[in-house]
């Protein structure tokens, strides 16, 4: 028996440090859906929460509000006005999750990163693998997150198939970051620091009401969080209201998935090959 | 020195078998010192949670509200004319100890059988299992009342508090957390593993009653067939309990139905104590 | 020798202030199992990591299959297997699973790795639990999982670190006799222990390493014969009866003391023994025994193996 050679990689591939790279990333996502055979309730469940935050928020807090200006101006449904925001705070949320606690899980408890660096893997096959794995799951709840919404009759342009890829890149964002954070936890206890990043972005950056309840100052605090950008970016395209403007928010999340992933590469080598 | 009994005994050198009560505080003094060591490490999700979802919802969107091309009419007839914040926070301070009992009675029950193992550690000694439930039980009683009230002094600062009832409130809010803390710890304590249970509990029992019992608006808001899910949910009745003492002004009947709502608490802490209690015992037994 | 498995020449791992190891050189031989012997902490792990491709040595040279592991890293990797201090196999998988996907990183095909599983399911006594989790097997079942997992490669050489560590005896016999078994084909192990009887059961060649430095090196006989000599008796006093070394001395080749007995090195027990009763010492108990690789130890280091 002969063991397959690595395959030849490309040449961007071969910057990186020798051996942090297999080319076989894939092999991550095949144990992660292997495993996920026997919880598959439970990973499909995680589609429910946003559903219960539309159902209760959309029709209670919507009873109380009325109708909110949409982005251009015109009034739209409150439901209509936070599921985007819903949306994109589900991709965060569910990319988050993947990216620090599972890691770090495997990273410090379990210790299967390690097991599979003992084979010709690399971090760099890990980190893409179970970015890949954070993007099919955030890919599965926004696809059914945007059919709740298309039900509704809170689709109301054809843009909004476009929030789906963009919902994508929102996660491998998210879960760039969120590896790279990862990193440099040392216990539990710096998860903390994961839920108090996440839940003020969820409560704030204009899930749930305009921009316009701020002083100014906060509102340029708002607009710097990578969340606010997900939320006007999904809420231009399932609304309808596309612009130029949207490209900017999508770099915003170009950058951050390379920053994230350039140093979550080069941490994770650092820490599991000592 | 001797390490090995010499028959001299100093004053308090002698072990005994605790009495039932006493039993049951040697546990909670257990999580009481720990607790002292650690506390930072629950802050964040006991106190600066609630707060951030005070200051989201109760400050936020309620200046929302009173913008509104209404100023803020529609509002007030779901509140019954008191401020948004008002309405809010005694609802918030019942969901937030729901939400912390929930927490404290699954992962660190589960770690008390199974990675820590601190149970039985305590079960060795002659402190009994039935008195470790309790102990468990009576601890996150008490955090409650202690988060809470910080979280109290909060609401009053953000002027969330409209009078002394919001003490009234609070125990509402700590027996709906009770109810809630003794099912879950009588759930836990039947788990091998967390598996998929306790994910399964927070997304479909605890997330669901957050947003279905009447927190952040009145429950007839909902869609018909969603209502029904209210009238089981601790967290409403905890909910309507801590709403009605911090504003006062029931109406007619309205001592009857105060009545309803802490007799079913009561009942469901009643059993989950009693489950809490066998399920400890048979599991602690060696 | 030249071109055995694993070639180091003053290899050196630093931690930071803290060098793990400090200038070492090994030599393994083609189909060998050779043996790293020394207490917690002496390097042993660090040097395993070394060749196990998965830590950058600090200084020195080294060869792993005659490639280089800072440059070939993943070609080695892809030829060895790894038995790790501390299991870790992944509990979100079954028995069988965990052999068939672990097999699938190295690249090898979804039926090859079938036949494989099933293979490595026998050899490790598993078939009956194959398609149970991970979490309740017991601790030797675990162990011989990870060895079986760390064979899907059909390495050439086989690393195992501490293998034994925290099973019981019968668990123990069961998996030497595995380990024979894959040196009866020709694997080459390299093994770690402080287990002195795994040393002298497994290992062919061995060296004994304290405080990142090789002590001594030798088939467990040569080390035996060359440090402790043939016999040992061990005596325990009261203490307010011990005598002092000078007072053994005399009757035979050395004298070793430890905080609750005293060990007498010579060729012939019995005789030493019936010397120190002749010389009016009254020890309240007496063993004669053969020597070990912890009196080895305890010559090279002047302390005990396991405290």
């Amino acid at each position: 028996m002969t063991l397959a050679d690595p395959p030849r990689l490309p040449v961007l591939v071969r910057l990186l440090p020798a051996g942090s790279y297999a080319g076989r990333s894939r092999m991550l996502l095949l144990r992660s859906a292997t495993a996920a055979r026997r919880t598959w309730l439970v990973i499909l469940s995680g589609f429910a929460e946003p559903v219960f935050y539309l159902i209760a928020m959309g029709a209670g807090l919507g009873s109380l509000v009325g109708s909110l200006p949409g982005p251009d101006g015109v009034p739209i449904s409150y439901a209509a006005f936070i599921a985007p925001g819903l949306l994109a705070a589900s991709a965060m949320n569910g990319a988050v999750f993947d990216s620090t606690f599972n890691v770090f899980f495997k990273l410090r408890h379990s210790k299967l990163y390690d097991a599979m660096l003992a084979t010709p893997l690399g971090p760099v096959d890990i980190a893409l693998g179970e970015i890949g794995w954070a993007l099919l799951r955030g890919g599965l709840y926004a696809s059914g997150f945007l059919t709740v919404m298309a039900v509704a009759g809170l689709l109301t342009s054809p843009w909004a198939l476009l929030a789906l890829p963009a919902a994508l890149l929102v996660a491998f964002a998210f879960a760039a970051v969120g590896m790279a954070a990862t990193s440099f936890m040392r216990s539990w206890q710096d998860f903390d620091l994961v839920t108090l990043a996440v839940l003020p972005m969820f409560l704030f950056a204009t899930t749930f009401f305009p921009l316009s309840v701020y002083p100014r100052w906060l509102q340029l605090v708002v607009e710097c969080l990578p969340l606010f950008h997900a939320v006007e970016l999904m809420r231009g395209l399932t609304t309808g209201v596309v612009h130029l403007g949207l490209l900017g928010h999508l770099a915003y999340f170009v950058v951050m998935a390379l920053i994230g992933l350039a140093v979550a590469g080069r941490r994770l080598g650092a820490l599991l090959l000592r | 020195m001797d390490l090995v009994g010499s028959g001299r005994v100093e004053s308090g050198g002698r072990a005994y078998a605790p009495g039932r009560v006493h039993g049951v505080l040697l546990v909670v003094e257990h999580f009481w010192r720990w607790y002292r060591r650690n506390w930072r490490a629950t802050a964040v999700s006991s106190v600066l949670q609630p707060l951030l979802f005070l200051l989201a919802f109760g400050v936020g969107f309620g200046s929302l509200l009173a913008a509104g091309p209404d100023g803020g009419a529609r509002a007030a007839e779901a509140t019954g004319g008191a401020p948004y914040l008002v309405w809010l926070a005694p609802a918030l301070l019942a969901m937030s100890a729901v939400q912390s009992a929930a927490f404290e009675s699954t992962y660190p029950v589960l770690s008390g059988f199974k990675w820590q193992r601190i149970y039985f550690a305590m079960t060795a000694t002659p402190v009994s299992g039935a008195q470790v439930a309790l102990g468990h039980l009576t601890w996150v009683g008490c955090k409650m009342l202690l988060t809470g009230g910080i979280y109290v002094v909060i609401i009053a600062l953000f002027g969330g508090v409209a009078s002394a009832g919001i003490l009234g409130s609070l125990l509402a809010a700590v027996l709906a957390g009770a109810a809630v803390a003794s099912l879950i710890t009588a759930f836990a304590a039947t788990r091998e593993d967390e598996g998929t249970a306790f994910n399964a509990i927070f997304r479909f029992v605890i997330v669901p009653m957050t947003l279905f019992s009447g927190t952040f608006f009145p429950v007839d808001r909902l869609p018909g067939w969603a209502q029904p899910v209210a009238w089981i949910s601790p967290l409403w009745h905890g909910t309507e309990l801590a709403r009605a003492a911090a504003l006062g002004g029931l109406a007619p009947g309205g001592w009857a139905l105060v009545g309803v709502h802490v007799a079913y608490l009561l009942v469901l802490l009643a059993v989950g104590v009693w489950l809490a209690m066998r399920l400890f015992t048979r599991r602690l037994a060696l | 020798m030249a071109d055995g498995p694993v070639q180091a020449r003053g290899l050196r791992k630093r931690f930071g202030e803290f060098e793990a190891v400090r200038g070492i050189d090994v030599d393994v031989a083609q189909g060998e199992v050779f043996g790293f012997l020394g207490p917690n902490g002496a390097g042993k792990s660090s040097t395993m990591r070394m060749i196990a491709c998965v830590s950058p040595r600090s200084d020195g040279t080294l060869q792993v299959l005659g490639l280089d592991p800072d440059l070939q890293g993943p070609r080695i990797r892809a030829r060895i297997g790894v038995v790790p201090q501390q299991d870790n196999l992944d509990n979100e998988l079954t028995v069988r699973e965990n052999l068939e996907i672990y097999g699938r990183y190295f690249g090898l095909s979804r039926r090859h790795v079938k036949a494989r599983a099933a293979e490595l399911l026998e050899f490790a006594q598993l078939t009956e639990r194959a398609d149970d989790a991970v979490e309740p097997l017991s601790g030797g079942m675990k162990r011989r999982l990870t060895i079986a997992r760390s064979l899907v490669n059909d390495p050439e050489l086989l690393l195992l670190d501490e293998p034994t560590t925290g099973l019981d005896p019968q668990a123990r016999h069961l998996l030497w006799e595995r380990l024979y078994q894959l040196k009866r084909r020709g694997v080459t192990q390299i093994i770690t222990t402080h287990y002195m009887d795994e040393a002298e059961q497994l290992c062919d060649r061995l060296v004994v390493m304290d405080g990142g430095l090789i002590v001594a090196e030798g088939t467990p006989a040569e080390l035996i014969r060359r440090w402790a000599g043939r016999e040992v008796v061990e005596l325990r006093f009261l203490p307010e009866r011990r005598p002092s070394v000078a007072e053994l001395e005399p009757h035979v080749d050395r004298v070793e003391e430890l905080p609750d007995r005293v060990l007498l090195y010579t060729s012939d027990g019995e005789a030493a023994q019936s010397a120190v009763h002749r010389a009016g010492l009254r020890p309240e108990s007496a063993l004669v025994r053969r020597s070990t690789l912890e009196d080895v130890f305890l010559r090279l280091t002047g302390r005990t193996l396991v405290d």
